[in-house]
C-alpha cells in the first residue's frame, strides 16, 4: 500500500494502479474519456489533468494526466488546482467545438458520459463561433447505429474492438480533426462482441439499433437485474422494458463472470420476448394426440386451463415430468416436486445428459477448481480442447483473448511498464501473445489469437489431451501411436502448462465426446499432482445445464420408455421443445403414447402444438428464478416487467396446478422464497441457490428497491391519449423490488442492482460507484453463489483412451457445428439477430471434397438416421477426413443427435 | 574555419560517390572503429564530444546511445534509425547533406549502429525528397558492394544493413516515436514515453533515432576526437551547425558555421542583410515550431542554451525572417494552418485546439477579429503547452503564436473592428 496526497489530504492507494483509477476509487469526480477500467490508459483525451508536485516543498508543480501517472508512494497531486480545473474545462470546450448541440434528440442523451463529464468539468458557454466538422455515417448492420458527428475521438471504440475483442473491421481513419471511426466500407460489423461498443462509446456514436426502433428514452425504461438465458455462462444483464416489451439489454457488472462485456447473442437475443408468436394466454387443444386431426389451439381463461389440466392429470395412470436446461432451477424443482423424483426427467438426450452430468461430477469430485471468467482472463496459459468458444460460450472466448496478454505483460513490467499503461504495453510486446493452444475439429474464431492450433477429429483431440496429461505427470495413462507433429505439440503444450503460474484447461460438450472431457480432467489432475495450480472449465450448452445436472435426474430416454411400456400416459413438459432434443420419430412415438400432454412455454413450438393444455410461461424477463452457470454459480434473475396477459413463471403455474380446484385454494407456493425453501430442504446439492440473492422481505432502511430510475417520466407517457389514469403498480411478492420509482435510492446489494446511477453519473459508467474500487469487485461481493467447490481429493485418472480416428469409406461422423447466431433456441427468434444466422450447409473437409469432386456450394445429400438432408457444400480446408459438419440447431436441422453417423448420397 | 559537414561539397556538382568520398578520408573512421575500438568506446567519444541532436530538440547524442542496453543480456535485435523526415517549414539542411554527400550519413549510421550493436538500420526519408532517395539508394548499393554494409563488415564480425524507407508524407513522422509507428506500418501517432526508444523502440526493441545532420557529425568526431569537435564551437557548445535563412534577405541560403555564431552575423553577413525597402522585424530561429526572436536578440549567439534563455529554441537552426511589409498575423496563420492540418488527431488539445486557433487567425485576417480573440489565443498558447498534450507537436505549434502575441500584439489589434489585414488591404475574397 502506498500513501498518496490529494489536495493536502493523505490516502492509502494501490501503487500498481494509476492516479485516475485511484482517485475515482476514492470517490473523487475526476472526468475522463479515453481511459476505461478494462482497456487501461492511453493518454489521448487529456481530460483527467491534475497538478502534480515533486515533493512537499514544490509549490509550482506541473500539469499531468492522472491516467498516465502511477500512484507511487508519496505522490502529491491537486485535483482542485485552478489551472488543472481550467484545463479540464478547456478539453470539454475543444470536444464540444464539433459535437452537435442536440442532446434532447440524441439516442445517448440522458445516459451520456460526455454530458456527465461536461457538467462535471464546468464548461457551459460556447465561445467557438465557427462551423462544425461533419461526417457521413455508415450502415454497420442490424445491431449498431452509427452517428459519427457525435464522435469525440477518444479512441475507445477501436481499442475495444480491435485490441480487446480481436475484431478486424473497425478502425481509425484519416487524421487531425477529421479522424473517422468506422469500417473501410459500409457493412455489418463482424465481431461477435460488437454490441459492447454501445457501452464503450462515451457518447452517441455507437448506439443500440434495436432500442432505437422503439423511440424509448433511457429514463423511461423499467429495468431489473437479469441473467442471460442464451448460453451456459450466465452473464449478468440489465434488461430494460417499456410498454410490456423488453427494449434492450445492458451489461450488468459481475466482477467474477462477465465484467464489463457481453456477447451479441446475449445483448440482442432478447427480442424473442416481444415476438407475436409468444404464448400469452393458456391454450387448449381438444384433440392434440391425433396428429391427423390436430385442432387449432384455442386460448382460454387460466381457470379453465387449470381445471382441464387438473382433470386430465387426475385421471391419468401416471404423470411424468420433463424438465429443461433452459428453465429455472425453481421451475424444474416445482415439476419434480409435482411428479415425484422417479418420474422427473431432465429433458435431455442420453448422450448430452451423460456429458453434462460427467462435467458436474468431475468438478464436484475432482481435484481441480473451475475458474470464473475473471480467473480465465487472469490465466497465463490456456488450452482449449474441442470447443469453438466464440460459438458455444462467446463471453469465455473474450476472456481467453485477455489471457493471452498476461505473459507478455510480464515482459512489459520488466522494462518498467505497468499493465494499466496500455499504450506502452503494446509498444513493448508488439505482436507477442499467448500462450494459447487450441485443438479443434475446424477453424475457430480464436485461432488468430492462438499460439498453436491443431485440427483433429474429436477422438484424436481427446487423445491429444490424454497425451498432454501423460507428458505432465507420468502416472497418467499413456497414448500410443501419435504422429511426430502431435508428439511435438504435446510436449510443448505440457511444458507450457507446467511452466505457467495459472494455466486453464477448457473443454465442453459441444462435440458430444466423453473422452474430451475426461482428457481435460486428466490434464488438470496431472498438473494438480505436480503441485501446480490449475483451472478446469467446461462449456455447457444452456443457461441451466449445470442446474439440471445437479438435480440428478434421468434423461429423456427414461420418459420415453415409461410411455412406450404403458406405465405412464400423461406428461408435463416444462419449457422444452422435444423435437430439438432427439429424433422426430422417437418424439412422435412418445406423444402418440400419451393421453395427456401439458406444456409450459413462452414461444409456440412443435412440442406445444402437441399439448392438450399449454400454459404461457414467462421468459427470463417476466420471471423470477435461478440459473446455475457452467462454473456452478447459482444466479438469480428477476422480473423486469410485470407480465402481460396470463403469462407467469412456470413454477407459479405448477404451484397452481397442484392446489385444489376451489377458487379459495392456495397454490402450493405463494412466492419464490417458498419454492426456494422447499427446494433447499429437499435437495442439499442446490440448497445454496437460496442465497443467490436477498429474499423478498429484504429491505434497505425499511424500503424496497425501485425498478424505475429516479427520472422516470411514465406519467407523461404516450398512452395518455387513451387513459390519463395512472394504474397502481403491480405488487411483487417474489423480490424486494418495486415496479415503480418508489423505494430507496440507497446502494442495493449487487444481486439487486436494477440500474447504474449516481449523482452526476447518468451513463453506464456510474458503475464506478458500485464497485469496491473502480474496475474491481462489486460492492458487497459478486452476485451469485457457487454451488460447486471441489473436495480436493486425489482423483484416479480416466484411462479409457479412444482409438485413433480412421475414416471409414462412405461413412462419416457428422458433427453439429455451433453458431453464435442461430444455434441457440430462443435468440434465433430475435429479428435483428436472425439477420446474422447463416444459411444451412454441409461442411466437408478439403481432402474429402477433392476425393469426391465436391466443390464449394454444390448440393450434397446427407443421410442421417434415415433422414435425408439436401444442402450446399461448404468446403473447409482444415476439417479432418471422415468428418462432416452441419450447423447445430438451425431450422430443418433440429432433432439430430450429434455425433451422428452419416452417408453422403450421390 | 573548419566545416566538417560541407567541406567536400561542391554546390552544383554531382554528389560524392564512394570513390570520391573515400578520397576525402571517408570510411576511415569506420575502418578505425571496427579495427580497434569497442562499441562502448565509440559511444564514449560521442558522449565526450558533447554533440547535441541537430533535429531540433538538442538532446545529447552520446547520452542517448548510452541508454541502449548492451552486453550479454541485451536483446540481439536492435535498430539504428536515421530521421530524414525533414518536414519542418523553412528547413532544408538535411536534404543538402543527403543530396550532396550521402556516404557521410551512411558512415555515421554504421558507426552509430556499431556503437549500439544494431544489425539493422533504416533511413526514414521525407516523401517529397525524390532526389535524396535516388542518391541514397545508389550510395547504399555502393556501400553494400564495397563491403561497408552487409555481413561481417570489413572482416570485423559486425553485421549491419541499411534500408531506405520513404515516408507517406506526414509532418508528425518527424516525431521519433510516430516515425517508429509509421515504420511498423501503424498509424503515425506518437508513443507514450517512457519507455523511450533506446529501450523500447522499433518492434519493441532498443532503437536509436538520430537526425541526418547529427549523424553526419559522427565520422569526423570519431576520426578527429572529441576535443577537436568541442573546439569547433564559438560558445560553450560543440561543433558546427548548418544555419539557414529564408525570407526577404539579400542572399537566402545555408552555411555551415561554428555553433554559437551570433544571429546578427548570420543574417547580416551570410544572408547579406535585409532586401532594399524591407526592415527586419523578427525571426523564427529554428523552423516553424520555435518562438520569434526580435531586434533585441540580434546579438544572441545561436546555440541551444542562449536561444533557450532568450525564450525560444535553436530548433533546426534554419530561420525564417519576418519583415515589416509582411503581416505577422498572416505569417502565424500560415504556420498554424500547417500545424492544424498535420496534427495526428490523437490528443484533444492538439486535434481540436489548433483548428480553432487557425479559424480565429483566419477570422482576424478577414476583419472578423474581436478583442476577446486575443484572450482565446493566449489561452490556447498556454493550454497547448508542454505536459498538456501527448507529444511535443502542439507545444511547438503554439511557440510562434505565443511569441507573436507578445511581440506583435499591436499588429493583431490593427486587424480588429472590421478592418481586416492592414498589410493586404484588398477584400478577403480576392486573396
Amino acid at each position: 500500500m502506498a500513501t498518496i496526497h490529494i489536495d493536502g489530504k493523505s490516502y492509502d492507494a494501490d501503487p500498481g494502479k494509476n492516479l485516475l483509477q485511484v482517485s475515482l476509487s476514492l470517490g473523487f469526480d475526476l472526468p475522463y474519456f479515453c481511459w476505461h477500467p478494462a482497456l487501461g490508459s492511453v493518454g489521448a483525451c487529456r481530460q483527467c489533468a491534475v497538478r502534480q508536485y515533486r515533493n512537499e516543498e514544490d509549490k509550482d508543480g506541473q500539469i499531468v494526466m492522472a491516467c498516465m501517472v502511477p500512484a507511487a508512494d508519496g505522490t502529491r497531486i491537486s485535483i482542485e488546482d485552478e489551472e488543472a480545473r481550467q484545463f479540464r474545462k478547456s478539453v470539454i470546450e475543444w470536444l464540444m467545438t464539433n459535437h452537435p448541440h442536440d442532446c434532447p434528440v440524441c439516442d445517448e442523451g440522458g445516459e451520456c458520459h460526455l454530458q456527465d463529464m461536461t457538467v462535471m468539468a464546468g464548461h457551459a458557454y460556447r465561445r467557438f463561433r465557427y462551423r462544425k466538422r461533419t461526417f457521413t455515417n455508415q450502415d454497420l448492420g442490424p445491431f449498431i447505429n452509427h452517428e459519427m458527428n457525435r464522435c469525440i475521438q477518444c479512441y475507445r471504440c477501436v481499442r475495444y474492438y480491435k485490441d480487446y475483442a480481436g475484431g478486424r473491421d473497425l478502425d481509425a481513419f484519416a487524421s487531425h480533426n477529421h479522424v473517422y471511426f468506422g469500417r473501410s466500407v459500409d457493412g455489418t460489423l463482424e465481431s461477435e462482441f460488437s454490441g459492447n461498443l454501445v457501452e464503450v462509446c462515451p457518447t452517441g456514436v455507437f448506439t443500440d439499433k434495436t432500442l432505437k426502433h422503439h423511440y424509448t428514452r433511457k429514463w423511461d425504461l423499467q429495468s431489473g437485474p437479469s441473467v442471460c438465458a442464451h448460453c451456459g455462462l450466465g452473464c449478468n444483464t440489465l434488461a430494460g422494458a417499456r410498454y410490456g416489451g423488453v427494449r434492450r439489454i445492458l451489461n450488468r457488472y459481475n466482477h467474477e463472470v462477465n465484467g464489463y462485456f457481453l456477447c451479441d447473442r446475449g445483448r440482442y437475443g432478447y427480442e424473442f420476448v416481444n415476438r407475436p408468436s409468444r404464448i400469452r394466454h393458456p391454450l387448449l387443444h381438444t384433440d392434440a394426440s391425433d396428429t391427423d386431426t390436430l385442432s387449432k389451439p384455442e386460448s382460454c381463461s387460466p381457470e379453465e386451463a387449470l381445471r382441464q389440466a387438473r382433470d386430465r392429470l387426475r385421471n391419468a395412470r401416471r404423470v411424468i415430468g420433463i424438465g429443461s436446461p433452459r428453465a429455472s432451477l425453481e421451475s424444474n424443482y416445482a415439476l419434480r416436486a409435482f411428479v415425484g423424483e422417479d418420474y422427473f426427467f431432465n429433458g435431455l438426450p442420453s448422450a448430452e445428459s451423460h456429458l453434462v452430468t460427467l462435467a458436474a461430477e468431475i468438478l464436484r469430485n475432482g481435484s481441480a477448481e473451475t475458474p470464473s471468467l475473471r480467473e480465465i482472463e487472469g490465466a497465463d496459459a490456456v488450452l482449449v480442447l474441442g470447443e469453438d468458444l466464440t460459438q458455444t460460450a462467446p463471453r469465455m472466448a473474450l476472456a481467453v483473448r485477455q489471457s493471452i496478454m498476461r505473459a507478455p505483460e510480464e515482459k512489459a513490467r520488466a522494462v518498467g511498464v505497468p499493465p494499466w499503461n496500455d499504450r506502452a504495453v503494446r509498444d513493448v510486446i508488439q505482436a507477442e501473445r499467448g500462450p494459447l493452444i487450441v485443438a479443434a475439429v475446424d477453424e475457430t474464431r480464436l485461432d488468430d489469437a492462438a499460439t498453436s492450433v491443431i485440427y483433429r477429429a474429436p477422438d484424436d483431440i481427446a487423445r491429444f489431451g490424454f497425451a498432454v496429461a501423460r507428458a505432465i505427470n507420468a502416472d497418467a495413462p499413456p497414448v500410443e501411436g501419435l504422429s511426430d507433429e502431435e508428439t511435438d505439440l504435446v510436449q510443448r503444450t505440457a511444458k507450457t502448462l507446467s511452466a505457467a503460474k495459472y494455466p486453464v484447461v477448457i473443454s465442453g460438450v459441444s462435440l458430444g465426446n466423453e473422452a474430451i472431457l475426461q482428457a481435460s480432467a486428466n490434464i488438470a489432475w496431472a498438473l494438480d499432482r505436480e503441485q501446480k495450480p490449475v483451472g478446469l472449465s467446461f462449456v455447457v450448452p444452456e443457461a441451466n445445464s449445470v442446474g439440471i445436472a445437479l438435480l440428478d435426474s434421468a434423461p429423456l430416454r427414461g420418459a420415453f420408455e415409461l410411455v412406450s411400456s404403458g406405465k405412464a400416459d400423461a406428461a408435463i413438459i416444462l419449457e422444452n421443445d422435444l423435437y430439438r432434443r432427439t429424433h422426430a420419430l422417437d418424439v412422435e412415438k412418445f406423444f402418440t403414447g400419451l393421453r395427456t400432454v401439458v406444456a409450459l412455454d413462452s414461444l409456440r413450438s412443435p412440442t406445444t402444438d402437441r399439448a392438450h393444455v399449454v400454459f404461457p410461461a414467462g421468459t427470463f424477463a417476466e420471471s423470477d428464478g435461478t440459473f446455475v452457470n457452467n462454473e456452478g454459480r447459482a444466479q438469480r434473475f428477476f422480473q423486469v416487467l410485470s407480465p402481460e396477459g396470463d403469462v407467469a413463471e412456470s413454477w407459479r403455474w405448477l404451484g397452481r396446478l397442484q392446489s385444489g380446484s376451489a377458487p379459495s385454494d392456495e397454490p402450493r407456493w405463494k412466492n419464490l422464497d417458498e419454492v426456494l425453501d422447499a427446494m433447499a430442504a429437499e435437495l442439499p446439492d442446490v440448497a445454496g441457490a437460496k442465497d443467490a440473492a436477498p429474499r423478498a422481505d429484504f429491505r434497505v432502511a425499511g424500503a424496497r428497491l425501485p425498478r424505475s430510475p429516479r427520472r422516470f417520466s411514465g406519467r407523461t407517457a404516450i398512452l395518455a391519449n387513451l387513459d390519463v389514469h395512472e394504474p397502481k403498480p403491480p405488487d411483487d411478492p417474489d423480490s424486494p423490488l418495486t415496479f415503480s420509482m418508489e423505494g430507496t435510492a440507497a446502494m442495493p446489494p449487487a444481486a439487486l442492482v436494477s440500474h447504474y446511477w449516481a449523482p452526476g453519473w447518468n451513463s453506464v459508467q456510474a458503475l464506478n460507484k458500485f464497485q469496491d474500487e473502480v474496475g474491481g469487485a462489486n460492492r458487497g461481493g459478486a452476485p451469485g453463489v457457487r454451488l460447486i467447490e471441489p473436495e480436493k481429493p486425489i482423483h484416479s485418472y480416466f484411462t479409457k483412451i479412444p482409438d485413433a480416428f480412421s475414416p471409414h469409406d462412405g461413412k462419416f461422423v457428422v458433427l453439429g457445428l455451433h453458431h453464435i447466431f442461430g444455434s441457440e433456441e430462443l435468440s434465433r427468434h430475435a429479428p435483428a439477430l436472425a439477420e446474422r444466422i447463416p444459411e444451412p450447409y454441409i461442411a466437408i473437409g478439403d481432402a474429402d471434397a477433392r476425393a469426391r469432386g465436391v466443390t464449394e456450394g454444390r448440393e450434397l445429400v446427407l443421410r442421417i438416421f434415415g433422414r435425408e438432408y439436401k444442402l450446399p457444400a461448404c468446403v473447409r480446408p482444415n476439417l479432418p477426413r471422415g468428418v462432416l459438419g452441419v450447423p447445430f440447431g438451425l431450422p430443418g436441422l433440429t432433432g439430430i443427435v450429434f455425433p451422428a453417423d452419416g452417408h453422403l448420397l450421390e | 574555419m573548419e566545416k566538417p559537414l560541407t567541406e567536400h561539397i561542391q554546390p552544383g556538382e554531382p554528389p560524392l560517390d564512394l570513390a570520391a568520398y573515400e578520397r576525402t578520408g571517408g570510411y576511415e573512421a569506420l575502418r578505425d572503429a571496427l579495427r580497434s575500438m569497442e562499441p562502448r568506446e565509440v559511444t564514449r567519444i560521442v558522449e565526450d564530444s558533447k554533440l547535441r541532436g541537430r533535429g531540433g530538440a538538442g538532446f545529447f547524442t552520446g547520452m542517448k546511445w548510452s541508454f541502449v542496453p548492451m552486453g550479454e543480456n541485451a536483446p540481439r535485435e536492435k535498430y539504428f534509425v536515421c530521421n530524414a523526415d525533414e518536414m519542418e517549414p523553412g528547413t532544408f539542411k538535411d536534404r543538402y547533406l543527403m543530396e550532396c554527400n550521402p556516404h557521410l550519413l551512411l558512415e555515421g549510421m554504421i558507426l552509430g549502429a556499431f556503437a549500439i550493436q544494431a544489425p539493422t538500420g533504416y533511413i526514414f526519408l521525407r516523401a517529397e525528397y525524390h532526389k535524396s532517395e535516388e542518391v541514397l539508394a545508389h550510395a547504399i548499393r555502393e556501400a553494400r558492394e564495397a563491403g561497408f554494409l552487409g555481413k561481417n563488415i570489413l572482416d570485423s564480425g559486425f553485421d549491419h544493413d541499411i534500408h531506405l524507407h520513404t515516408s507517406a508524407g506526414r509532418y508528425i513522422c518527424g516525431e521519433e516515436t510516430a516515425l517508429l509507428n509509421a515504420l511498423e506500418g501503424r498509424r503515425a501517432i506518437p508513443r507514450a514515453k517512457p519507455p523511450f526508444p533506446p529501450v523500447v523502440g522499433l518492434w519493441g526493441k532498443p532503437t536509436i533515432v538520430n537526425n541526418v545532420e547529427t549523424l553526419c557529425n559522427i565520422p569526423p568526431i570519431v576520426r578527429n576526437g572529441a576535443d577537436w569537435f568541442k573546439g569547433l564551437g564559438l560558445s560553450e557548445e560543440a561543433g558546427t551547425k548548418l544555419y539557414g535563412v529564408s525570407g526577404r534577405v539579400n542572399r537566402p541560403g545555408m552555411w555551415e558555421l561554428p555553433l554559437g555564431t551570433p544571429l546578427r552575423e548570420i543574417i547580416e553577413e551570410h544572408a547579406g542583410g535585409m532586401r532594399e525597402g524591407y526592415r527586419f522585424r523578427g525571426v523564427i530561429p529554428g523552423g516553424a515550431s520555435t518562438d520569434f526572436l526580435v531586434e533585441e536578440h540580434l546579438d544572441l549567439p545561436m546555440d541551444f542554451a542562449s536561444v533557450q534563455k532568450a525564450g525560444s529554441r535553436l530548433g533546426t537552426g534554419t530561420m525564417i525572417v519576418l519583415d515589416d511589409r509582411t503581416c505577422p498575423v498572416g505569417m502565424v496563420l500560415n504556420l498554424e494552418r500547417f500545424f492544424a492540418r498535420e496534427s495526428c488527431g490523437w490528443c484533444t488539445p492538439c486535434r481540436d485546439g489548433l483548428p480553432w486557433v487557425e479559424k480565429i487567425l483566419e477570422d482576424i485576417e478577414r476583419g472578423g477579429g474581436r478583442e476577446d480573440d486575443l484572450g482565446l489565443l493566449q489561452e490556447h498558447s498556454k493550454f497547448l503547452g508542454p505536459g498538456r498534450t501527448f507529444c511535443a507537436f502542439a507545444p511547438g505549434a503554439v511557440e510562434p503564436l505565443q511569441s507573436a502575441l507578445k511581440y506583435f500584439e499591436e499588429d493583431f489589434r490593427r486587424h480588429f473592428d472590421g478592418k481586416g489585414c492592414p498589410y493586404h488591404p484588398q477584400p478577403a475574397a480576392a486573396r
